[in-house]
């Protein structure tokens, strides 16, 4: 009969266990449902040849990485100087998807900050944002030669994350 | 007289013509029921903790109208809901999907309560058998009384 | 240096509450007098050193003193007096000390109004909650200092959140941390008297009027909440499960159940081993709360800034302290002895019945608000739990309680004969009846849910009206049984003004140009115009509306559209014209083209019966409270 009355605390054991590991999570990242899918179709005007259009269609055969941008978004601006070093690498082919944007204001960020992104897809009304699953910028893909989404990265990248993640995972893709 | 009148009656005309019905905000009122109604249940992704349907944030914004398209297009509740899952996953949704993961939510509690109900009468039954029928309540309001000395008959327990 | 003056006290106050929480248990548990009587003087000092702490805190901020970085995060020397006195408690770390705070006053109030306790008791009752009060300064004074410096000093502040500057905010967690730390007390009681090996009825005296008086704050505290969030966010709701709601909830069900059951253990000596496990529950449960508001583990609206060394520190408190409790009530509570015998029909049955559908219920709350984080921490992924969860669960589960909640007070103790009651009952029955099918068809359209709804609260009205009636031809009923039929009455209001604005709210969002009418509830709302109205920190946008029902002109409304100077976000004020059958609630949108204007209207009937029933509830918690026996004491005391 004693058994019973530790039962509460067994409980309580397993909640604070539960409770310890949550504070190491992040209930606000979202993870995508979109990994080991093919990367949803679209077709919208490019950034700067306006009469142009990209689909990532046109990229099948390689590896690249797709990156969400607008010129309003803080920590774009941040993680700037980090695509520009993967543009330098020549690593990946680099495509932007300029996201609820106006045309000028983005120009002029390319202009003032340097252009990384071999295009950039104009996504002027976010619809193909939806699609991708865009719920904050900057976010970043890693698309392979099939055109599956490998990874996807929420928030600005750092150096760390490109070392440590999306450089090993592109040199493998490469590989196959 | 006459002008003071004339404005009374100009101001009431100019009242009468202006009561007029406010226009609905969205097109089609159909339309919008059934997105406010998909759309509650739906978490707000930029948000702290908001529904979709109540959130004024930009991304809301954009996916009531990608839901409003949708629900034009003749989709029905599922297959919007479906939209929404492949693109944001499971947390989008305030329901809980009932998956075997969600089984001990959705079930648990009314399965908790069941057998809340048979412990509790078992362990009743159980100890009518061994308790003592009078003696232990009387000494024990004999304990209340020493320690409430003086207090006297006044604080007898009511009814 | 006033400031470093607040910031002295609190470590003094850390070490007298060490003193406060040490040496008494000691010497309760050796037989040492000259410990034990340290105990009340050492209560009194650290609510001296609180008081001002708290107090020059509260200074700091009626001066715009930002040289002290909490008051630079959250005032600012435009906000209003009022609303610099409620920024006091608006951050994480001012909250904290409030609850602190609360928590000496809590103790000293149970010091100064237990003389005719045991001393042992009282020493073991005060040194426990000196110790949570050391634990909760520790936390304080390494993670969370209010007096912290700014260096330079701040020009001026960053200003509180604007939704935070409303009377409402003045009230609310003041009210409902007065509840939450209030079951400190009963916790400390139950403590105690594990400690002390001996578990009687008396125990339970002494802890119902204390547990009632933190059930009603925490009543009132929650129904404040909700009230300001119907009329503050702008968009009608008035509960959303939101993860911090959720938390002062469930242990607002458990104290509800503790409540209860303290009623069995004091007249019949019986199930003490069940309550003394509630009341570790209920304050165990405002400790979990606070872990929860704090750590960032949960996303929630209410959420503090996150830190997580605070969420470290708390969890460790919470396990420090729960843990041990609960070691303790492994190890004592089977010594206790049974109480008296009591047939399976009785009112003892129909209690632990209730019993076992609030802890339920607040267990399920409780699982749906954590099962997202269970979730992740499996690697399972990520899902939400939200209203329609709750919604789906909840509800079911308190049916047969309000149903139970109609027959239980009909039994008596020991045993009852249900046929008897189930005759004297079926009066009641049939008017609960025809009320769920009349008063749908009289608001209108009939649906299950309404005539369920009405159902439930007819049928609690007329059960505890039929009571009264026989009880006042029994005799003077006291002023337990009117406190229990004021409360009982309290959830029937309650359940009313839900069902009525659940089913039957009529909402309508227009585009108006000045000039136009709406029409919702059979009310007509008419724009009369727009004006820029400046205000002390913020301008404003504000539309007057007519009101009117059937050509009689009622009211003017004023929305307003806030752009307050210290935030980028307009703030929406909506106008609310109340009445006891409704509410018209008025909210200004955005501006759309060519001067019109989005405009959204509520009707929204019965929904302040919701407030009004939590109001019937607290009352009938103070009644339950100033009855007689208790009320004997206090004279005794004066004496």
């Amino acid at each position: 009969m004693k058994a019973k009355f530790l039962i509460p605390l067994l409980l309580f054991v397993v909640l604070v266990g539960f409770l310890a590991v949550g504070l190491n999570l992040d209930p606000h990242e979202v993870p995508s449902p979109l990994i080991n899918k093919s990367a949803p179709a679209f077709e919208v005007p490019q950034l700067r040849q306006a009469n142009k259009t990209f689909s990532p269609a046109s990229m099948k055969g390689q590896v690249w990485v797709l990156n969400v941008w607008a010129s309003w978004c803080v920590a774009c601006r941040e993680e700037h100087p980090v695509l520009v070093e993967i543009a330098k690498s020549g690593l990946v082919p680099l495509i932007g998807l300029d996201y609820k944007d106006k045309r000028e204001d983005a120009l002029t960020m390319l202009e003032k900050q340097g252009n990384p992104y071999l295009l950039s897809a104009f996504d002027a009304n976010g619809r193909v944002g939806i699609d991708y699953g865009v719920y904050g910028v900057p976010e970043t893909y890693v698309i392979d030669r099939a055109g599956v989404i490998r990874l996807k990265h929420i928030g600005p990248i750092t150096p760390e994350i490109l070392k440590q993640k999306i450089y090993p995972l592109v040199s493998e893709l490469q590989k196959s | 007289m006459k002008p003071l009148f004339l404005a009374f009656a100009s101001i009431l005309f100019l009242q009468c013509a202006f009561a007029n019905d406010a226009a609905p905000l969205a097109d089609d009122p159909v339309t919008e029921q059934r997105l406010i109604s998909i759309s509650e249940e739906m978490r707000c992704l930029v948000c702290q903790n908001e529904s979709l349907a109540g959130s004024r944030s930009d991304l809301a914004n954009d996916l009531r109208r990608e839901i409003r398209t949708l629900i034009k297009e003749g989709k029905s509740d599922d297959q919007i809901r479906t939209f929404m899952v492949e693109r944001y996953g499971d947390f989008v949704l305030y329901r809980p999907p009932v998956k075997p993961i969600t089984w001990l939510l959705w079930i648990g509690p009314f399965v908790i309560l069941v057998i809340g109900i048979a412990v509790l009468l078992g362990y009743l039954r159980r100890r009518n058998a061994v308790a003592p029928s009078k003696a232990l309540s009387a000494e024990d309001n004999q304990k209340v009384d020493a320690l409430l000395a003086g207090l006297g008959k006044d604080e007898r327990d009511e009814k | 240096m006033i400031p470093e003056f607040g910031h002295y006290a609190l470590t003094l106050a850390l070490c007298v509450a060490l003193i406060q929480g040490v040496l008494p248990l000691v010497g309760a548990h050796y037989g040492r007098r000259e410990l034990l009587v340290l105990a009340r003087p050492a209560a009194q000092t650290v609510f001296l050193l609180l008081a001002i702490a708290f107090g020059i805190l509260a200074w700091s901020f009626y001066a715009n003193d930002f040289s002290v970085l909490y008051v630079a995060e959250h005032s600012n020397s435009q906000l209003p007096v009022v609303y610099r006195f409620g920024a006091v408690w608006g951050g994480h770390e001012g909250s904290l000390l409030l609850w602190i705070f609360l928590l000496s006053t809590w103790t000293i109030l149970v010091s100064q109004l237990s003389k005719a306790l045991d001393e042992f008791m009282v020493a073991r009752v005060i040194g426990v909650l000196g110790l949570i009060t050391s634990g909760l300064l520790l936390f304080v004074l390494t993670t969370s200092n209010p007096f912290e410096r700014l260096l330079p000093a701040a020009q001026d502040g960053r200003s509180l959140n604007p939704l935070l500057q409303d009377p409402g905010l003045v009230f609310h967690p003041p009210m409902l941390y007065m509840g939450y730390v209030g079951f400190s007390v009963a916790f400390a009681f139950a403590i105690a008297s594990l400690l002390s090996g001996r578990l009687d009825a008396a125990w339970a005296r002494w802890s119902r009027p204390w547990t009632t008086a933190a059930w009603v704050f925490l009543t009132l505290g929650i129904a404040l909440g909700s009230w300001w969030a119907y009329y503050e966010l702008g968009w009608g709701g008035w509960w959303f499960w939101d993860p911090v709601e959720n938390a002062s909830f469930i242990p607002w069900l458990v104290g509800t159940a503790l409540l209860h059951s303290l009623a069995v253990t004091e007249k019949r000596g019986g199930f003490k081993s069940w309550t003394v496990l509630l009341a570790i529950t209920a304050f165990s449960l405002s400790l979990l709360g606070t872990f929860l508001v704090r750590s960032g583990v949960l996303t929630s609206v209410h959420a503090f800034a996150t830190d997580p060394r605070r969420g470290i520190f708390i969890l460790i408190f919470l396990s420090l302290v729960v843990g041990s409790s609960l070691v303790l009530y492994a190890w004592r509570a089977p010594k206790n002895t049974l109480g008296g015998k009591f047939s399976l029909s009785s009112r003892e049955t129909f209690i632990l019945l209730g019993n076992v559908f609030l802890v339920v219920s607040a267990g399920s709350v409780l699982l749906g608000t954590l099962y997202p984080l269970l979730i992740d921490a499996l690697h399972l992924g990520k899902i939400s739990v939200g209203p329609p969860y709750f919604n789906s669960v909840f509800v079911p589960i308190m049916i047969p309680l309000l149903v139970l909640m109609g027959i239980g007070p009909w039994t008596s103790w020991k045993n009852t004969d249900l046929l008897t009651v189930i005759k004297r009952l079926w009066l009641a029955g049939l008017i609960a009846v025809f009320a769920g099918i009349a008063i749908p068809f009289i608001m209108g359209q009939f649906t299950w849910l309404a005539g369920l709804g009405f159902l439930l609260a007819f049928w609690l009205i007329a059960s505890g009206c039929l009571q009264v009636i026989r009880q006042m031809k029994i005799g003077k009923p006291t002023r337990s049984f009117i406190g229990m039929q004021v409360a009982h009455l309290g959830i029937a209001i309650f359940v009313i003004g839900v069902t009525m604005v659940g089913a039957y709210q009529e909402e309508k969002d227009v585009r108006m140009f000045t000039g136009e009418t709406v029409t919702v509830g059979g009310y007509q709302i008419q724009l009369m115009g727009i004006e820029v109205v400046p205000g002390p920190n913020y301008q404003a946008i504000r539309g007057t509306f007519s009101l009117t029902k059937n050509g009689n002109s009622q009211a003017f409304l004023h929305p307003e559209k806030r752009s307050y100077f210290s935030s980028t976000m307009p703030m929406t004020e909506a106008a609310i014209n109340t009445s006891l059958t409704r509410d018209i609630y008025v909210s200004l949108g955005e501006e759309l083209g060519d001067k019109a204007w989005a405009v959204r209207v509520y009707y929204k009937p019965f929904v302040d019966w919701i407030w009004g029933g939590c109001l019937f509830m607290a009352l009938g918690g103070v009644l339950a409270m100033s009855d007689k026996r208790y009320r004997l004491k206090l004279k005794r005391v004066a004496a």
